[in-house]
């Protein structure tokens, strides 16, 4: 069984699809909650300038993309206390740019030969095991953080300031997060691509509220719709050969619109 | 003598150029009921952030007992609607086994909303929720923002005898900071009269006669405080003078 995931590519891409889901859920039910799709975005551009600096100095690209996306995620939120410019703005700003600079670095490297629609869209079929090496230790690490750092998490989403008098350390907490993000994205990044990440991360999150009463439900639930979105968009990649990553997200949306629709038709 | 819950020595608090707060010296114990009052922009939020440790003075001191333990009740919480969230839950996030939330929730009273979502509530019931949450911790000092805000008058009263009992069960300091100077002036030990310092203090009858106090609120104000609270206190005889 083991031997059969690990050596045929299908089922690789399936196992790593899978876990990445799982530790988008809840990590999206925070991107929904606390309204960071946008960051999400910025964070994801930036994983590509985090490639093209990997390749550049040849160092390990997983290792590069985390770091990129960590120092960015630093960046805005020391710039983001000066408010001399709004938040969507800074976003936009540096989102944009990292997405820039690293098509141009990237576009500098004549010599190497780079798949650029794999990093954009996702190459889910070209895990290979070293990749889900990393996606299953950076996946259990988040997830185990998450765990952990839940009722912390929580309480600076609904009230900063309440979770400060009741002790929480509501700066570590914001950075954890943020690193908790970087980590998804680098390790999502191969599924589903930089332009797609933030889809992985909200979609789910968002079918999910309205099935969930309280948060952790809409946490596993998230969990559980990713997954769903995973294999559905796997099999219909591999039946009407479709790109894999795009397929997934498609997947998600679907799940987002029908479980919108039952609700809406059932009676409050 | 025991060291006050929280005292303030000279404390100030500057934002870049703004002074906001300045010379703020007082300090609270257990069982005193403070209210703090003052017009718009008198950095009555402020002073909440420098008692809370939210923010740090810019100048002078504020110092919590070690170890104090402080219940909260903030102001107008705007929650995300897309955090499902019930009123259980809400305050198991606080800590406490589900005994003692049932028991801080029949203590407010709204036990009945425990498997509500806390989307929907109303002001009041929202404020009751979370003032549960706040004695949940059992805590020595507590401090609300505006509690009755959005109520009705008779919400209003009956929100801070609650305050006052629970004062009593808990035996913690209570610093309320509230705009509704008529419940204020009928159900509180001591006032502080804030804008940017301390412009007076003392008890209600003693403030509205103030004439810090009269300049601030206007003395139409001030008189229909000063009758209204010497109903509350004392009579006045057939010659007009007080008695008890």
């Amino acid at each position: 069984m083991i031997d059969l995931i690990l050596n045929d590519f299908f089922w690789r891409a399936m196992a790593g699809g899978l876990m990445v889901a799982m530790v988008a859920g809840p990590l999206g039910c925070f991107v929904v909650w606390r309204r960071m799709a946008y960051f999400g975005d910025t964070l994801a551009h930036s994983a590509l300038l985090g490639i093209a600096l990997g390749t550049a100095f040849q160092a390990n690209l997983n290792l590069s993309i985390v770091l990129v996306c960590v120092l960015l995620a630093v960046i805005l939120m020391l710039l983001s206390r000066q408010q001399s410019l709004a938040s969507d703005t800074l976003l936009g700003i540096l989102s944009h740019s990292s997405l820039a600079i690293g098509l141009v670095v990237l576009g500098m490297m004549q010599d190497f030969s780079i798949d650029l629609t794999g990093y954009l869209f996702g190459d889910l079929l070209a895990i290979n095991q070293r990749d889900l090496l990393w996606i299953a230790l950076g996946g259990a690490f988040i997830l185990m953080l998450t765990v952990w750092l839940w009722r912390g998490l929580l309480m600076i989403t609904i009230h900063e300031e309440l979770a400060t008098v009741e002790g929480h350390r509501t700066g570590l907490l914001r950075l954890a997060l943020m690193l908790m993000l970087s980590l998804v994205i680098a390790t999502a990044m191969k599924i589903v691509g930089v332009l797609l990440i933030t889809a992985l991360l909200i979609i789910p999150a968002a079918a999910a509220r309205p099935l969930a009463a309280t948060p952790e439900r809409m946490a596993v639930i998230a969990s559980l719709l990713g997954m769903g979105s995973v294999v559905a968009g796997m099999t219909l990649s591999w039946h009407v050969d479709t790109p894999a990553g795009p397929s997934v997200v498609v997947a998600a949306f679907g799940f987002f619109l029908l479980l919108w629709l039952v609700r809406a038709r059932a009676p409050a | 003598m025991t060291e006050p819950v929280v005292s303030l020595e000279d404390a100030g608090l500057r934002y870049g150029e703004t002074h906001v707060l300045h010379d703020l010296t007082f300090s609270m114990s257990e069982g005193d009921i403070v209210t703090v009052i003052g017009p718009n922009g008198a950095g009555k939020t402020s002073l909440i952030k420098l008692i809370l440790g939210i923010e740090k003075p810019s100048s002078g001191h504020v110092r919590q007992r070690a170890g104090t333990r402080v219940g909260y009740v903030p102001q107008r919480m705007t929650l995300q609607p897309t955090l499902p969230l019930t009123v259980g839950r809400f305050l198991g996030l606080a800590g406490g086994d589900p005994s003692a939330i049932e028991a801080a929730l029949a203590r407010t009273g709204v036990a009945q909303l425990a498997d509500e979502s806390v989307h929907h509530l109303s002001g009041g019931e929202f404020q009751r929720v979370l003032l549960a949450r706040a004695i949940l911790r059992r805590p020595q000092l507590l401090v609300l923002d505006e509690p009755a805000q959005g109520l009705d008058v008779n919400g209003q009263s009956a929100l801070y005898e609650l305050i006052r009992s629970l004062r009593d069960e808990l035996n913690c300091a209570v610093l309320t900071v509230s705009h509704d100077l008529h419940v204020v002036m009928a159900s509180t030990d001591t006032v502080l009269c804030l804008n940017g310092h301390i412009c007076c203090r003392g008890q209600p009858e003693q403030i509205s006669q103030d004439p810090a106090f009269t300049q601030l609120f206007g003395e139409n104000l001030a008189n229909t405080l000063a009758v209204y609270h010497h109903h509350h206190n004392h009579s006045h005889d057939v010659h007009g003078e007080t008695v008890p």
